[in-house]
This record gives structure tokens, sequence and C-alpha cells, in this order.
């Protein structure tokens, strides 16, 4: 099974990463009861014996010793990494994966891009390098970063065009933030043009979001919950928003819900890589499908369900209506309203108990209602 | 003879795992309706042709699994090794990491050559046992990357380095609502490769099979397995043992050849299909009768018509007289469209086989102008009844059946084409524009040569 690198750059990069590291490492301990290293787990994290000095020596099958994050998190400035170092996540982090300095980049492109793209640039080759040697079969990078910044936006594009030169058979998805509506960062236009050129040139496939549409989703999901109506029939763990039970403390943190949103694209984007299913559909291949011209990769993604009801058994009604939510403009994690103008291609990726004649009807459905549109899908059942 | 089976992609080995299952199955059934010698007889011809012998009895299946990515073939072998019955080879199975990317290219260019090696080795082990070879059964998908793309390379292959033996490739032709964007492009590109290449197509399509689960089979959730459940039932009904000759006790020693010598008398038509009938789900076994006559009126008519199971089958569509003049060549626009043969075999198995009166195939109406039906037509028969049906026959023909699926993916694929979408994902693992474009021209060829029978 193919492995993947996670690269965080600048403080939303990391933040998001958090999150992401968070419900990878509860998504695998739901699926995997036994505690034994494999193929599925691999694709993330390395099993490591921590009582070996040095760099730790891999162990490739057994029982989980201890395991590592295939990540690297990039930050000009102290605080976000930080505060990940002291958090529940820091035996999942080495030392060596960080590159930190103090100053910043300032909200300037510029600087993150020329000042600190320049004076890092061998430190982050390193490193890179380390963790592609401690991978079997590196099957692509997925990079983490905010278009409105400096760092995460200056910093992270220069590393696409590094990883273009150094890993050029390796797939680059880059997961970007771009700026919503009421952003505060007053250079932010500057920052995320110059940063849209680099994507548009080295990137692979990228998966825009902005921060106004997952505000929005929250908001749904917070309705749906304190109205009252559905409130107790929603199963505790399974909001989109939020790991654990903390279906309330959204109002204090509504970045860490957010997050959360993003967290689930990515890990349900690198499911069927993962897990085997009846029709499997891999990285490459949803870089094959959906990119029909070279510059034409932006990708508008969308989830559903929001949050699972009680009742387990899904009748067809809501699986239909699933469907239907896949392509309403309220479930998307950008603001855009493809329906209005044009499909190129769309893919839809199923998690679960769906049956291939679901699947179909639901297409045949689609068919009718959007035009030029070529469709792919898969599923898999973990 | 022996008969190996090469299993590509993930939807290859899916399938392949489920016709061994079938075969194993029917040839441990101990409904047979026959003799207890007969069934012997039948069990060993099945086993000689599928399953080679290991030393603590299980049988071990004559095939080679590959595939770009691991979780499908460990899935295979385990699912195999588990039911205890029958299994793989342990080291028959070759996998990358990577997978395929649904890119042909990517399958044929870069995995076929860099693979080649490994993959011949395998399959030259799994020839070395067996005591006289009849040829290779390639088993793959169209819309994919690894089973069109390497199984396109992998056949090429086996025509170099095997080419007194005979390829037959079973091809899984994608839903037309679509499965993978650029299935059109994989599927043209396989195509006309497989053409040059392969001796017989036997084709068979997501759709039909589709409606075969929900309208005859009555399954409400349709699974992939559900699905490929169905197809190994119909290549079961083709592949296992049937008498020779008329009368005589032995089994016919070389499938694949005698399939070829009556289906395909000229290489510009090779695209066969499989018509089964009876086809219904356990339960309601139980609760039906068949005659034969019944039975093979139903069939021919799923012939003319191009139906594809026999429910819906539009009884309107008739051969043409034999004064009047041909209407025209067939136009592929014409609304009662009669699907016009080249030539047939049917398959008869159960009881009371010598009674069934198949006087119907033998009309000269049904085919075409240059082949008379003494040629054309063929029947195999055997006592031996096939997985619990008490009487099944099955349908290999060799006829229109796919000129319309076809035309409307060569349709599909040049539209495509026109806007250049998707192809720099080729052109950046070493194919060119002219491949495609040569791939279109056999393809209409093909379209034109079948449209005008």
């Amino acid at each position: 099974m193919a492995q993947s690198v996670v690269v965080q750059v600048g403080q939303c990069g990391n933040q998001i990463g958090c999150c992401f590291w968070d419900l990878a490492l509860r998504e695998h301990a739901a699926v995997n009861q036994k505690g034994i290293y494999d193929e599925a787990i691999s694709s993330f994290f390395r099993n490591v014996d921590t009582r070996v000095v040095g760099d730790g020596g891999s162990i490739s099958k057994g029982k989980i010793c201890s395991l590592k994050a295939r990540a690297i998190l990039i930050d000009m400035e102290e605080g976000v990494v930080n505060e990940i170092l002291q958090g529940p996540l820091r035996d999942v982090f080495d030392s060596k994966q960080l590159i930190t300095d103090i100053s910043g980049s300032g909200n300037n492109w510029a600087v993150g891009y020329k000042v600190f793209g320049s004076l890092y640039q061998e430190q982050i080759l390193e490193k890179l390098r380390k963790s592609a040697e401690h991978c079997d079969c590196l099957q692509c990078f997925f990079i983490i970063h905010s278009m409105g910044g400096g760092t995460g936006s200056g910093l992270g594009t220069f590393l696409l065009k590094l990883l273009e030169d150094e890993f050029p058979e390796v797939y680059r998805f880059v997961t970007s933030v771009y700026p919503s509506g009421e952003d505060d960062v007053i250079t932010s236009p500057y920052n995320s043009i110059l940063a849209m050129k680099e994507l548009n040139e080295h990137a692979d496939c990228v998966l825009p979001i902005d921060n106004q549409s997952l505000f929005d989703i929250i908001s749904k999901i917070d309705l749906m919950v304190n109205s009252g109506k559905l409130g107790t029939t929603i199963k505790p763990k399974s909001l989109v928003t939020s790991s654990a039970e903390a279906v309330k403390k959204w109002h204090q943190r509504p970045f860490d819900a957010m997050n959360n949103i993003v967290a689930n694209l990515l890990l349900n984007l690198t499911s069927s890589a993962r897990f085997e299913g009846s029709l499997n559909m891999d990285l490459n291949e949803i870089s094959m499908n959906l990119v029909p011209f070279p510059q034409l990769h932006y990708l508008v993604s969308s989830l559903t369900p929001l949050y699972t009801l009680a009742d387990v058994n899904i009748p067809t009604r809501r699986l239909d209506q699933m469907f239907s939510d896949a392509f309403s403009k309220d479930h998307q994690l950008i603001r855009a309203d493809p329906k209005h103008s044009l499909y190129l291609a769309c893919a839809l990726m199923v998690r679960g108990n769906v049956q291939v004649s679901d699947l179909r009807r639901n297409i045949e459905r689609f068919n009718a209602l959007l035009t030029k549109r070529p469709l792919a899908h898969c599923q898999t059942v973990p | 003879m022996s008969i190996v089976t090469v299993q590509l992609g993930q939807c290859g080995n899916q399938i392949g795992f489920e016709v061994f299952d079938a075969l194993y199955t029917d040839s441990h059934c101990p409904q047979g309706l026959c003799s207890k010698r007969e069934n012997e007889a039948y069990q060993a011809s099945c086993k000689e042709r599928f399953f080679s012998e290991e030393e603590n009895g299980v049988p071990v299946a004559r095939a080679v699994l590959v595939d770009m990515e691991p979780k499908v073939t460990s899935q295979t072998l385990s699912k195999a090794t588990q039911s205890g019955r029958w299994k793989y080879g342990q080291h028959s199975c070759f996998c990358q990491k990577q997978g395929s990317g649904n890119n042909w290219a990517y399958g044929y260019s870069v995995h076929g050559p860099r693979h080649e090696e490994s993959i011949m080795n395998l399959i030259q082990k799994e020839v070395e046992k067996c005591d006289s070879l009849s040829g290779f059964f390639i088993i793959m998908s169209m819309a994919g990357g690894t089973g069109s793309g390497l199984g396109a390379f992998v056949t090429q292959n086996l025509q170099d380095q095997y080419s007194n033996s005979l390829k037959m490739n079973q091809i899984i032709w994608p839903y037309g609502t679509g499965e993978v964007i650029v299935q059109n492009y994989n599927s043209i590109l396989t195509l006309s490769h497989l053409y040059r290449s392969s001796d017989a197509l036997l084709v068979h399509e997501n759709d039909a099979l589709h409606k075969i689960c929900a309208k005859l089979m009555n399954i409400k959730q349709i699974s992939f397995s559900d699905i490929n459940q169905v197809l190994a039932h119909q290549l079961g009904s083709v592949f296992q043992p049937t008498y020779s000759v008329e009368g005589s006790c032995h089994y016919r020693r070389n499938p694949l050849g005698d399939l070829m010598e009556n289906l395909v008398p000229h290489p510009e038509f090779k695209m066969l299909g499989i018509r089964n009938i009876p086809q219904m789900s356990e339960n309601s076994l139980a609760y039906s009768t068949f005659t034969w006559a019944g039975l093979l009126k139903h069939l021919r008519q799923m012939l003319i018509s191009n139906s594809k199971m026999e429910e819906g089958i539009d009884w309107q569509v008739r051969p043409p007289l034999p004064g009047l003049p041909t209407l025209g060549k067939a136009s592929l626009n014409r609304g009662l469209h009669f699907n016009m043969s080249i030539a047939n075999l049917v398959i008869l198995r159960g009881k009371d086989v010598h009674s069934a009166d198949l006087g119907g195939f033998k009309d000269s109406a049904l085919y075409t102008s240059w082949l008379e039906p003494i040629n054309a037509f063929n029947a195999w028969k055997t006592h031996r009844a096939f997985s619990k049906y008490e009487k099944s026959a099955a349908l290999v023909s060799n006829s229109q059946f796919l000129l319309k699926p076809l035309d409307t993916i060569v349709g599909k694929a040049w539209n495509m084409f026109a806007s250049k979408a998707y192809i720099h994902q080729y052109t950046k693992f070493g194919m060119e524009e002219e491949d495609f474009l040569d791939s279109f021209t056999l393809l209409e060829q093909v379209v034109a040569s079948y449209c005008n029978l």
C-alpha cells in the first residue's frame, strides 16, 4: 500500500494538521481492534520502537509499538507548533520533523517565499528526503496551508516547486484555505494571487476551502443539534465537526470544529486508498479522472452526511437524500455554485454500507438534473 | 487439456474468484442427474481443465493473479483459502503497491515493460504444470487502468511467446452511465489492441448483468459480488465439460479450440456474447419446471431480438423472409433491429438432452449470406446438469449484439478526444495522439464490418 506524507505549513496548516492526526488516530483505533500494524495504518504512520536510540528503528509488521506520524511541521513562529507539542499529540511527532523560526513572516508572501524559502531550503529538503526514505512506496504529499497569510502561502508554495523537482513522480495534493469575505488580513488578496500562480503550475490537485462555508456548515449543525427536534437522536460521536463528544464547545472554539471538517475531508479522500472495498479509487485515480486539462485542477469538495441519526438502518429515501445533499451547495466546503454553471467531472466516494444498485440509481437521477457531466464513482466498505 | 487463467486488475480478480468458485461448486454438486460414473468423469474433466492437484488434496486453481495494488489480490487469496474447498497457488500472485490510476497508458507503457519478466515467469510456471495446454483465459475490465492497459500488454506478450496457444479475453463492458470518467478512452484503446492480439473476445456488459440481477434474481441491493456470481454462472455453463460427439461418453478435450473453431470463422469478427437460460434465484428454482421446447424458443428469440435475459423479450422482431429483398444493410437507427449472427453455439445440459429440437437455430435467415447454417451452427450436449438447474441452455454467439454499445463508446470517446480532454494524462506516459487515432480507425472498421453483415 502506498504511503503519504503530510506537510503542514503556517498557523492554519498546523492547526488543521493537528485535527487531522487526531482524527486519523481515532479512525484507525476504531477499525484496528487488534493493535497490529497493518497496511492501512502504514499509509500515514510509522511503527517505531522508541527504545532504540537514533532514528528509531522502524518496525514494519507485528504489534504497534509507538506510532509516529509521517508529517513535517513547518512554521516561522513557534507558538502553534509548541502548543501541538505540549498537547495530547506530542508523542506522535518527532522533534526531527519540525522546522521553526522565531519571527514569523508578517503576513507577507515575499518573506515566506523568498526569504525563508532560500534560508530553509536545505533543511526542508533533508527532512523531506528522510520521510521519503522511511516510506516503502511514497505515493503522495499532502500539503495543508492557507492562502492569505505569509508562511502558509509563501513558504507553502515554495515547497511545491521543491517537491516537483525532487520527487517528480509523487503526487502533490494541496489543501488550501482561501480567505473569505470577512478576512482580517489586509494583504491577503496579494498573498492569495501570488500563491495561486504557484499552485497553478506546480500542484497536481488543489482542494480549495474557505472559512465562510465551513462556518455555515457549523451553524447548520448547530441548528440541528439545538433545535431540540433531532437533538436527542443524534449519535454523539458522529458529528463531522468534532472528534469526541465536544458538542457544546463550539462557541468557544469554532476553529476547532471547522478544522475537523477539513480533516474529515482528507481522511475520506484517502479512505479508498487505505481500506479495501468493492470498487477502489486510489489517489492517482482521483487525479486522473478529475483533471481533464493540466491547469484545471481545482476540485470543489462536499461532505455528507454532517451528522448521523441514531437510527441504524438508513432507509433508501435518506440515502438518496445524502446523494442530493452532496450536490447541494450548502454542503460544500467552498462558496461556489456548480449547478448553475458547468460540471466538468465529478467523483462520488462512498463509504459504508452502500451497494452498487443504490449508486446506479442515484447517478441516473443526476444524469437528468445536471448537464455535461461525466461521473466517476467508487465505494469502500471498511 | 488445461486452461490457464490470468486475472488482471480489481475486476479481473474479483470475477476470477467467483468463476473458480462456481466451477468447483458445480463439479461437486450432488444433483448431477446422471450416473455416478459419469459424474466422476465430469469432475475429473473439470478438474483437469481448471485445477491442479496439490499434496494435501486441496485443488489449486490454474490461475495467475496480477494487480498493481495489493488490496484486492490479498482479499481474493484469503477468500479462496478460507473457503477450504479450493485455493490459489501461494506464489501465483503478482502485485505492486501503487496502482495504475485508471490510466491505460500507465498500465500499458509503464507497468507492462517494467513487470513483463515477472508476470511472464509466473504464467510460464503455471503453463509448465499443465500436461497439455488448451489456451489462456484472460479476465479483465476495460474501464480501469491495470485490467485494460496491462491486460492489453500481457495479451500481446502471450501472442509473441505462446503463438501456438489460443487466447480468449473475457472483457467487462462498463456501465453506460459511467464508472470512471476516462472509461471510453480506456475501452477503445483496449479493444483496438486486443483485436490485433487476441483470438476471441468474450464480452459481458455490466448493464445487462445488473438487469439480470434486478429482474430475474430479485436481488434488492445488488452488489458487485452478485453481478460477478451471475457472470460466473454464465461462464461455467459454457466452460464445463461437454460430450465431444453425439452419443459418446467422452468429454471434449479442447474447449477453447472447439469454441473458436465454431465461432470465429473470420479474424475480423471476434466479439462473442453469452446468453444463458434459465436464470433465477435459488428460491424460485424449486417451483419451476422447464421444457426444452420452451427454453429453446426463448433462447432463439433472445438471440434475434438482441435481448440478454428471458424477461422483456421483444417478440415482434423476426428474421427477414428469404424471398424478399434484404432490407438494405442494417442501419443503426432502424427500429425493429434484427440481430444477424455469424455463428452460434448452443450448449445444452440436463435431462432428456437428446430430445431437444434445435431446428429453430438452423434457419438460414439467422445467419449471414456467406456462411451456411451447417457451418455456422453447432450444438454441444451433455446429460450432466449444471449447478442445480434441471435443464439449462447456453448460447454463445458471434453476432451484431455489441454493435450499438460499441458505436456509443466510440462516439463518446471521439467527443472527448475532439476537445482533447484528459489527453495530457496519457501522453505523459509516452502515448501519442496517433495511437488514439489508430484505435478509432480500427474500431470504426469493426463497426462497419459488423454493420454490413
